[in-house]
């Protein structure tokens, strides 16, 4: 059905962040380290988005499989990318969005602040 | 180029170091960054977890927790700080920083308190000593729980707001909503009587056995009490607290400080004030007696100052056990040394121990023979270690209670005092003590040393040759002769004498050591 399921999730959270307000600055963005899905702006707050696409619950809600040794990736490849701007003056947020599709239709669940 | 403009608060709040209070500044600073939230300053784990519960309580309470880097400092930064209690301050100081309370207010205002994840404050163990710590560095004003209001009252000189939750104090800090100010203070009791005791006219007979008890508190002496199973020593030292002197303003500050740490002040209640009475089982450990523990908690002779310690089957009681209690009985206090800290908990107490003649319990009975033998006597016996028994000034032996005393009615008989008529005496004499020993240092005849005994305790010539006469007669140590002139001089304080006579000697003598002579 898709060629690639992920890809899609990523695509249609970085439209649901545009019509938010948000401003994307960077996509798959990665590095030795780890890697972000998306980077966006809001005001001064840049926000680092982990997106999870899931097909069916069978093996448990998306967000679920966010675990502790990805957020540590993320962690540090926030802090790479923060050097690499020299963004020293931002405050950082880092949020998740999960993204359920049903035939048609995408469910998006967006968790701010999701984790720290 | 500008690295961050730091957003910053401080406030006060307190740690505790065995009974001390010492007063501790909470710093917070938010820079920009990944969030995060790290508390320097030596915190132990229950400081540590201190972060998850303020993170929940703040976003609870309705205010918005900073998304910033956040890094908590408790100064001095080389004193362990364990306990609840900085949860609040860290939280107010983080609301500070970020602007959610105004910092300037947080100046010469101290805090307390432990949340719950919903934002409500907890009462705290070690209140009192700790406000106590904050007071000695000039903070006038204290914010802490609703259910530690009571107990901290006592200390003037501070002013106490008592709030229910986080959003209370931040409205108190912003201004726009004041926490009534506590102004109730605890009052002493008009009269020392207590009603939650057996009165003394309720024990059958054992006038002698009163009577000893009587001289025992009026001036805290130590005492042990042998006698067979069943005669009532147990019940009789039950009676005790009620012919107890009533304590101090300033002991009662003490004994409530103790107390207050372990988190056993009742609530709704300020100053305790009567005397502790303590009867812990026999299987206690040694560290449970004296005090002890990783981090140093008071034991049982701490949690008796000032009042009675009880010691039910004595030599039942651990071998070690036993022997922890020579030196705080000698230095009236217990100094617990670690490798971070030494500290020292009081323990000026009043050692009442009970036990049995035999393992039995029937030698020297006049009807029952005794079933033990020799070497069982012995054995039980040794459990006692000479040391030991050298501290207890009076020894009482407890025979079994006739049955004309046990059929009397209910009608107290003639000449039997009740607990109330023996308080007032007790009170009496401790008062002279008090007057006599003003410029000693001392409160009572327990605590004559070698020297004020020689000062205070000359006998008159009748009494002198008595005394020369049972020295000889019955073999005393120079300690045992020591000990029947502390208990004579208590005895003439009892009966109002100024001078020590033979009468009072002769009473004293019965009370020496026999039964356990060795």
């Amino acid at each position: 059905m898709y060629l690639d399921l992920g890809a899609f999730g990523e695509q249609a959270a970085a439209s649901y962040l545009e019509k938010q307000g948000y401003h994307v600055l960077e996509r798959n963005f990665s590095c030795r380290v780890g890697e972000i899905d998306i980077i966006a702006s809001l005001g001064e707050i840049i926000v680092f988005v982990e997106v999870k696409t899931r097909k069916n619950l069978n093996y448990g809600l998306p967000c679920e499989s966010v675990t502790s040794s990805k957020k540590e990736h993320i962690k540090k490849a926030v802090r790479y990318y923060a050097l690499r701007n020299n963004l020293f003056q931002n405050d950082f947020r880092l949020d998740v969005i999960e993204i359920y599709i049903k035939g048609e239709k995408a469910y998006i669940h967006h968790m701010e602040d999701a984790f720290r | 180029m500008a690295l961050g403009k730091g957003l910053y608060a401080k406030t006060m709040t307190g740690s505790l170091l065995g009974l001390e209070g010492e007063s501790v500044v909470v710093e917070a600073d938010l820079s920009p960054g990944l969030p995060s939230m790290t508390i320097v300053g030596l915190p132990d784990a229950s400081v540590r977890e201190a972060r998850e519960r303020i993170r929940t309580a703040v976003t609870n309470g309705g205010f918005s927790f900073p998304m910033k880097r956040i890094t908590v400092n408790l100064s001095p930064a080389d004193v362990k700080k364990e306990g609840t209690h900085f949860d609040l301050p860290i939280a107010i100081c983080v609301m500070a920083a970020s602007g959610a309370v105004p910092a300037e207010t947080l100046k010469n205002c101290g805090f307390l308190g432990e949340l719950s994840l919903e934002g409500n404050l907890i009462a705290i163990k070690g209140a009192l000593p700790l406000a106590m710590g904050l007071q000695k560095q000039g903070i006038r004003d204290l914010v802490l729980p609703q259910g530690n209001a009571k107990e901290v009252s006592v200390l003037e000189n501070l002013r106490i707001y008592p709030a229910g939750n986080l959003s209370e104090v931040e409205a108190h800090l912003a201004g726009t909503w004041p926490i009534e100010r506590y102004l109730e203070r605890p009052r002493k009791p008009t009269t020392g009587k207590r009603t939650d005791v057996v009165d003394f006219a309720a024990v059958a007979g054992q006038e002698g056995v009163k009577r000893a008890l009587q001289i025992a508190a009026a001036a805290a002496h130590n005492i042990l009490m042998v006698g067979p199973p069943g005669a009532g020593k147990t019940m009789m030292a039950k009676c005790l607290p009620g012919i107890l002197p009533a304590m101090s303003y300033q002991e009662s500050l003490e004994i409530t400080k103790i107390y207050s740490i372990i988190g056993e002040v009742p609530e709704g209640r300020g100053l305790l004030w009567e005397r502790p009475f303590r009867s812990p089982h026999h299987s206690v450990s040694a560290a449970a007696l004296v005090g002890g523990g990783g981090r140093p908690k008071p034991g049982e002779v701490s949690l008796a100052h000032h009042g009675v310690l009880f010691l039910d089957e004595l030599p039942e009681f651990r071998r070690n056990a036993l022997e922890g209690l020579r030196q705080p009985m000698e230095d009236r206090q217990v100094s617990i040394s670690r490798v971070s800290s030494a500290l020292s908990f009081p323990a000026k107490f009043m050692l009442v121990a009970a036990m049995n003649p035999c393992p039995c319990g029937y030698l020297g009975d006049a009807l029952r023979r005794c079933s033990c033998t020799d070497h069982q006597i012995k054995q039980y016996h040794s459990k006692i270690s000479g040391p030991l028994l050298d501290r207890i000034d009076l020894c009482v032996e407890i025979l079994p209670v006739g049955f004309s005393d046990l059929t009397g009615g209910s009608q107290v008989k003639p000449g039997i005092k009740n607990s109330e008529a023996l308080r007032k005496e007790v009170e009496a004499a401790r008062s002279i003590q008090i007057e006599r020993y003003t410029k000693e240092g001392i409160s009572c005849n327990a605590e004559l040393s070698y020297e004020l005994i020689k000062k205070y305790c000359s006998l008159d010539s009748a009494g002198t040759e008595l005394l020369r006469t049972a020295f000889e007669k019955f073999g005393l140590s120079a300690r045992g002769h020591q000990k029947i002139l502390k208990v004579s001089r208590t005895i003439a304080d009892l009966e109002g004498s100024g001078s020590i006579q033979s009468v009072h000697v002769a009473e004293a003598l019965r009370y020496r050591n026999t039964l356990l002579r060795r």
